[in-house]
């Protein structure tokens, strides 16, 4: 064995108290050698250490201090409770909270549904499966300029795509964007559109690890196509659609760039305001990171309930 | 069942699509499914190249034209000039690259000390950088800018600076997961004879465990730069100079005032490289994805 000792399963479970095995030799040897092996480690850990700390941990102890901390003309103080209070009674809040539910459950409605539905459509099919795969996931790939804006064009009342069509076949057409009553939806079909393919493509992976013999089975007792999804399709992915549920809880309710590309933040009175575009407003235009960073912790505490229950369904599945 | 092996067995089974009524209902699903998805996923992309082609008024006439009656290629060429996208192109291809050079130096030397070299508190360490994942990345914007604005320490300011982009990347509680999750597979035994030839950390991470994780490495590499070139809030914030600009920023802000007709030639360009991508490393994208995601 030369200086260096690389721990394995046994050895590693003493290496704090300087022990058993060939490696024992010499107390003081040991601990030396010991000493330069965590130094190492912690030279490979050091970047990403730094990152972390810089980039992840302490933003989130800033978050909480920032969030009772005012600053002004260069001066910060503790204010208490004073930001909180502020954006509490900001007459948009409840809008953009409001916005930001009504957001989630149109993203739920639509985009949970629908690519789970053509996720056991492909499943079924037994030709050009790659092909569709492929084609569902080439929106993911946009860069989010490119899907926001050629939506904005479909979306233009008088001379988008989505309303010629609609002319074409003497259907009502519809003031998409331009209006606070369909504002939301049109985004949310939007980024539908930008984002399904990766949840289709997960669930087709669920649905292929089903085995067989359920479906045999269920044959067997006669039953139908709707009793053989209720029956055995949908309880053999439930983990998977249960996380799936939760992953995009999470990120709808964060949902920042598709309102701001596609109905610029705000939208007709409001109705695209979500909670992140405001806590935008709140830094960026009004210069009140105090009351920006309040926002966040209402946000924060709305979503870590979901996250804590994302990772709890996670570490069971392993 | 001769062409499908039981775990192919899905909701309708073979011999029912073989009897004369299934295979006519399964041709015509099949059909319509073809179309309709081509129609909806193809169709806006087809529509975005094509009027880049065309005239203002030809992009707004009614009905649509399918192909573009007098093309225009000079479209393109006047919104590569008038946006500066060879500009913002490289701009973003700068920041994805050196983002994805940061993560796989530091993550990977990260995950392979957590996984193989198990420091005192590596335990703690780690749970510390999971934890993150637990935090919503919009909720940390504010402080995080607030720390770019005046990095803790060293009072540099990194606005308009590419670190603002790369450094936070590493900060990657999933990285760290997954990459440590395919070290913990590699036998210790390896490690263990790498250390009688005399191999010390480093080289065994270069010679033994780095050829053997290609597969995450690439999982790791595609998302870190397909990461950097889909963001939009945080490089809007931290590189407010217009030559520093990635694409989404730079396309979104000069759109104003360019004639319908060019932005979309922009928005053509702009997706280019990206559908490349996809298209070249569609296996290993569409595979990682399914591998990764779900454990996140």
């Amino acid at each position: 064995m030369a200086a260096t000792t690389v721990p394995d399963k046994t050895t590693r479970r003493h290496a704090g108290r300087g022990t058993a095995g060939p490696k024992a030799a010499g107390g003081r040897g040991g601990l030396s050698r010991k000493l330069t092996h965590n130094l190492q480690a912690y030279g490979f850990l050091i970047g990403a250490i730094i990152c972390f700390g810089l980039f992840s941990w302490y933003p989130m102890v800033r978050e909480f201090i920032m969030s009772f901390q005012q600053t002004k003309r260069g001066v910060t103080s503790w204010v208490g409770f004073h930001n909180i209070k502020t954006v509490y009674h900001d007459p948009y809040f409840w809008t953009a909270w409001k916005n930001t539910g009504l957001f989630t459950l149109y993203a739920l409605v639509i985009g949970f549904a629908v690519p789970f539905l053509v996720a056991i459509l492909l499943n079924e099919l037994r030709h050009a499966r790659a092909y569709l795969r492929v084609l569902v996931y080439l929106p993911v790939m946009l860069p989010p300029v490119a899907g926001a804006l050629l939506f904005k064009y479909f979306y233009n009342p008088e001379y988008g795509l989505f309303n010629r069509i609609l002319k074409f076949f003497h259907l009502p057409t519809s003031q998409w964007l331009d209006s606070s009553h369909t504002a939301l939806i049109s985004v949310v079909i939007a980024a539908t559109w930008m984002s399904m393919g990766s949840a289709t493509l997960i669930y087709l992976a669920a649905l292929q690890n089903i085995p067989g013999e359920l479906y045999e089975a269920a044959d067997l007792d006669g039953a139908g196509l709707w009793s053989k999804i209720w029956h055995v399709t949908i309880p053999q992915t439930r983990l998977v659609l249960s996380l799936m549920l939760l992953l995009q809880i999470v990120a709808t309710m964060q949902e920042f760039t598709n309102v701001f590309l596609m109905a610029g933040g705000n939208g007709p009175e409001n109705s695209t305001m979500t909670v992140v575009y405001m806590v935008y407003q709140y830094g960026y235009r009004y210069n009140n990171f105090g009351g920006a960073a309040a926002l966040g912790l209402f946000l924060l505490l709305v979503l870590v309930g979901f996250s804590g229950l994302y990772a709890r369904l996670n570490r069971n599945s392993d | 069942m001769a062409e499908f092996t039981p775990q192919n067995r899905t909701l309708i089974s073979s011999a029912a699509l073989a009897r004369p009524r299934g295979k006519r209902i399964y041709w015509t699903v099949l059909t319509v499914v073809i179309v309709v998805f081509t129609l909806v996923f193809v169709g806006p992309l087809y529509w975005m190249i094509t009027s880049g082609f065309k005239s203002v008024h030809e992009v707004v006439q009614n009905p649509p034209t399918l192909f573009p009656h007098d093309p225009q290629p000079s479209n393109y060429h006047t919104a590569w000039t008038q946006l500066k996208l060879a500009k913002l192109l490289w701009n973003t291809f700068y920041y994805a690259f050196g983002a994805l050079a940061f993560q796989l130096v530091f993550d990977v030397t990260a995950a392979y000390a957590l996984s193989k070299l198990r420091p005192v508190l590596g335990n703690v360490v780690l749970g510390a950088m999971l934890a993150t994942l637990m935090i919503p990345s919009a909720v940390l914007i504010i402080p995080q800018y607030m720390t770019v604005l005046d990095l803790p320490l060293l009072h540099v300011n990194l606005i308009n600076h590419p670190w603002a982009i790369w450094l936070p990347t590493v900060a990657n509680g999933f990285n760290i997961f997954l990459l440590k999750r395919f070290f913990d597979s590699i036998p210790n035994d390896l490690m263990a004879a790498a250390a009688i030839d005399g191999a010390g950390p480093t080289r065994t991470l270069l010679s033994i465990v780095l050829p053997m994780s290609r597969p995450i490495l690439g999982v790791v590499s595609i998302f870190a730069v397909v990461n950097v070139w889909k963001d939009f809030l945080w490089p809007m914030l931290v590189e407010p100079d217009p030559t520093k600009q990635p694409i989404n920023i730079g396309i979104n802000s000069l759109s104003q005032g360019v004639p319908e007709n060019v932005l979309i030639a922009a928005l053509a360009i702009s997706a280019l490289p990206t559908l490349l991508i996809f298209l070249l490393f569609q296996r290993n994208i569409m595979s990682g994805l399914t591998a990764g995601s779900l454990k996140g």
